[in-house]
């Protein structure tokens, strides 16, 4: 088991809520951003001067911005049915964990420099100076937020505690106070192409090293193509899956699929990364450049489909925003949704009987499914609402022969937030992000003993990563966390085509 | 007499007014705001029919509620019940001649005004008894209740014990629409009852009350779920667009 240094929490069968314990994470913020990582964003690099002044302005701006903002800040009558709802405070105890105290925390600020109680009666309505201290509680407290949207889900309002926290974070951005992990990686993505700062080079000596080892596995020559021109499907995935277990086993089910398929498809260097970290920081702009990339590699590329890998908060970007942010996409083909995520890809071969499986691959496997939050209450997959749960189900049932939902309470548009989401995946966070899994860990841990599950498959990069880190603080094994594609992969049976046999020969011969 | 008629006459015009300018100014702004992302919470409707229904079911059933927690369902929606049926049964204060709804709903408008400071007094004890909402409470929601409370006691002891003129509260306000109030009855409890309502549509339009119109404003809950069928533009969004051109799909550009 890790080493922790601070008390991980007893997984109890049932997630249970606790007495709140005010301040009880008011220790933990991530490091803050260096003016280097915060100038290629188009922000200012430390503190500025009259920050106050700034904030409030930016405040405003955002409020004629975002009706979302503007709303839900106005509309919380304080019902408390959020309070039990946020993994982080069911982990940490913390009332500003709870989804309305978190965003009272803007509340508090709103109310005393834009609305008439605020301003005349603050105590009445408990509207606050915007402090230092109140800024420094912001950082701290907005990020304990992974902007899974749980909270949104149980409002009678729909207030989404998302939108306050993307805000809040864009308000700090503005006056120089931003996070060192999301814009150090944006800086990344703008620099070299991809969060993990692979250069092109790096991209496709790994994914020659996979073609030689899935032959090698299978007997069968599976492509994993970069930049090739004229290929129909430009393939955007998350850019661990180039490399970190268990993400590769899912690129590898990708490449198989697509094979199965007959169709030529392509990643792109260019845009070697589904991720958009402009999304957790709440910048429109960040999130529209890094968006723009996908729309410069089709083109450049000339594919006529675009389709997503595994990747949470991406898929959300990619389902809900692209076409805002990067549309329209008329000069792909019409016949199919832009973008399209990998499961509906698998899933739509499944159902015309095109795929071949032995499901006794991973018969070494008792199977459950973790719903990643940005798919699964904000975004879609297929026709019909609902699909983005059904459909990765519907692939592990057609490729495994043991399949166990976990608790009701905690699946689908009620899912667990991994804990490690909305750019919080980063070590100075990790008592954060231990706490934050106990819920879901909660209910994995309660299939485990009842229904002798021994792994979880995800479709999230950042669910993963997440996983593997803090699984083994809860005395499991890290690699109980399985892409869903890596599945896919272990049951796929691939048909050999002409040139296979070839290059078998000279090393019979 | 004539003081207090004129004093409670100025005191609805007043409200009346704030209510309304207030409410308008709020709902347009509201209106006005754009929604640049599509952020429908999902599973959502495809289809703008399947939004109706969805509101309809937030606003009259409370169904994300009902998921979230049952007890404060349970009082806020017999609290919200009783007040339309109160709302309602109200009514007759203020048309001429009584619609025949409105006459039939009478008697079940004496069971609202109980139902509601029943869900009113579950609301409250809420606040005391479970720490995180006691956590969240501020004087303004402890206020807004006891607001709320009054109005309903008030109203129910005029109907159970201390009976009032109704008639001639009719004719009172019957007589602000044509500018000529007619005289009001002097029974405390009435006066009382009257400034609390006055005072509660007075700050609805800059308190949590706006809740009410801003359900209807929400984008997780009134957009479409359409995000790849249709490009979705915030107005600032465009400009934004027309100032750094998207990278052209035509090989030429």
């Amino acid at each position: 088991m890790a080493k922790a240094t601070f008390d991980v929490p007893e997984l109890t069968p049932y997630t249970e809520v606790p007495a709140v314990t005010p301040e009880a994470m008011a220790h933990s913020a991530p490091f803050v951003s260096k003016a280097e990582f915060q100038a290629p964003l188009g922000f200012p690099g430390e503190l500025v001067e009259d920050w106050q002044t700034r904030a409030i302005d930016k405040m405003g701006e955002l409020l004629g911005k975002y009706r979302s903002l503007r709303v839900y800040l106005d509309s919380c009558v304080k019902c408390g049915a959020c309070t039990d709802k946020c993994h982080y405070f069911l982990g940490t105890q913390d009332p500003k964990n709870m989804p309305v105290g978190r965003q009272d925390l803007m509340r508090k600020v709103y109310r005393r420099y834009f609305t008439l109680g605020g301003r005349f009666f603050p105590k009445l309505v408990g509207a606050e100076d915007f402090t230092k201290e109140v800024l420094d509680d912001w950082y701290s407290y907005f990020h304990q937020c992974s902007q899974c949207r749980r909270c949104s889900v149980f409002c009678p309002y729909g207030i989404d505690t998302a939108e306050i926290s993307m805000a809040a974070r864009e308000i700090m951005d503005s006056i120089g106070v931003g996070q060192k992990y999301c814009n150090e990686i944006i800086g990344k993505v703008y620099k070299i192409g991809n969060n993990l700062g692979l250069p092109g080079p790096a991209l496709v000596d790994t994914l020659e090293g996979l073609e030689e080892d899935v032959f090698d596995e299978t007997g069968v020559k599976v492509r994993y193509p970069i930049d090739e021109e004229g290929a129909e499907i430009l393939l955007v995935t998350p850019s661990a899956d180039f490399f970190a277990e268990p993400h590769v086993d899912g690129l590898i089910g990708y490449g198989k699929v697509f094979h199965a398929a007959g169709v030529s498809w392509t990643l792109s260097s260019h845009a070697s990364e589904a991720a958009n970290f402009g999304m957790f920081i709440g910048s429109y702009d960040n999130m529209r450049r890094v968006a723009q990339r996908i729309r410069e590699a089709a083109i450049a590329l000339k594919v006529k489909r675009i389709v997503f890998g595994e990747c949470g908060h991406a898929w959300r970007v990619a389902y809900s925003f692209l076409n805002t942010l990067a549309g329209p996409w008329d000069f792909l083909d019409p016949r199919y949704p832009v973008p399209q995520h990998i499961c509906e890809f698998t899933h739509d071969l499944i159902e015309q009987g095109r795929l071949t499986f032995d499901k006794s691959e991973n018969d070494d496997k008792v199977i459950t499914f973790h719903d990643s939050c940005n798919v699964a209450r904000a975004s879609r997959m297929g026709e019909v609402p609902g699909g983005q749960f059904e459909i990765p189900r519907a692939i592990i049932r057609a490729t495994c022969n043991h399949f166990y939902d976990m608790d009701e309470d905690t699946i689908r548009d009620r899912t667990f937030c991994c804990g490690g989401g909305g750019g919080l995946l980063t070590d100075d966070l990790i008592e954060l992000r231990v706490k934050g899994a106990k819920p879901r860990l909660d209910a994995l841990n309660n299939v485990m003993q009842e229904k002798g599950v021994t792994h979880m498959a995800a479709i999230c990069a950042i669910c993963k990563s997440q996983f593997t880190k803090v699984l083994p603080y809860y005395g499991m094994e890290m690699d109980q966390i399985v892409s869903l594609h890596q599945l896919v992969s272990n049951a796929i049976v691939l048909e050999g085509g002409e040139d296979d046999d070839e290059e078998d020969a000279p090393a019979a011969a | 007499m004539a003081f207090l008629t004129h004093f409670y006459a100025v005191l609805f015009y007043v409200a009346a007014f704030v209510l309304v300018s207030g409410l308008v100014v709020k709902v347009v702004r509201y209106a006005r705001t754009p929604a640049p992302l599509k952020i429908p919470t999902t599973p959502a409707p495809t289809s703008r029919s399947g939004v109706a229904l969805r509101m309809t079911r937030e606003v009259v059933l409370f169904e994300s509620l009902f998921r979230g927690n049952k007890w404060t369902w349970i009082f806020g929606w017999i609290f919200h019940f009783g007040l339309f049926l109160v709302t309602l049964r109200h009514l007759r204060y203020f048309i001429e001649p009584v619609w025949a709804p409105i006459a039939l709903v009478q008697p079940f408008g004496i069971y609202g005004g109980i139902a509601m400071v029943i869900g009113l007094i579950g609301l409250w004890a809420r606040r005391f008894l479970v720490d995180r909402v006691r956590y969240i409470s501020s004087t303004s929601d402890h206020l807004m209740l006891a607001l709320l409370v009054l109005i309903g006691a008030s109203g129910l002891l005029m109907k159970f014990v201390f009976h009032t003129d109704v008639v001639a509260i009719k004719s009172f306000f019957l007589g602000l629409y044509a500018l000529d109030p007619q005289p009001l009855p002097a029974d405390p409890l009435l006066l009382l009852h009257l400034l609390l309502v006055a005072l509660l549509m007075i700050v609805f339009p800059y308190s949590k009350l706006l809740h009410a119109p801003g359900l209807f404003f929400s984008p997780t809950r009134n957009q479409v779920d359409d995000p790849r069928e249709r490009r979705h533009l915030a107005p600032w969004a465009r400009e934004l667009e027309q100032q750094a051109p998207a990278a052209s799909s035509d090989p030429r550009g």
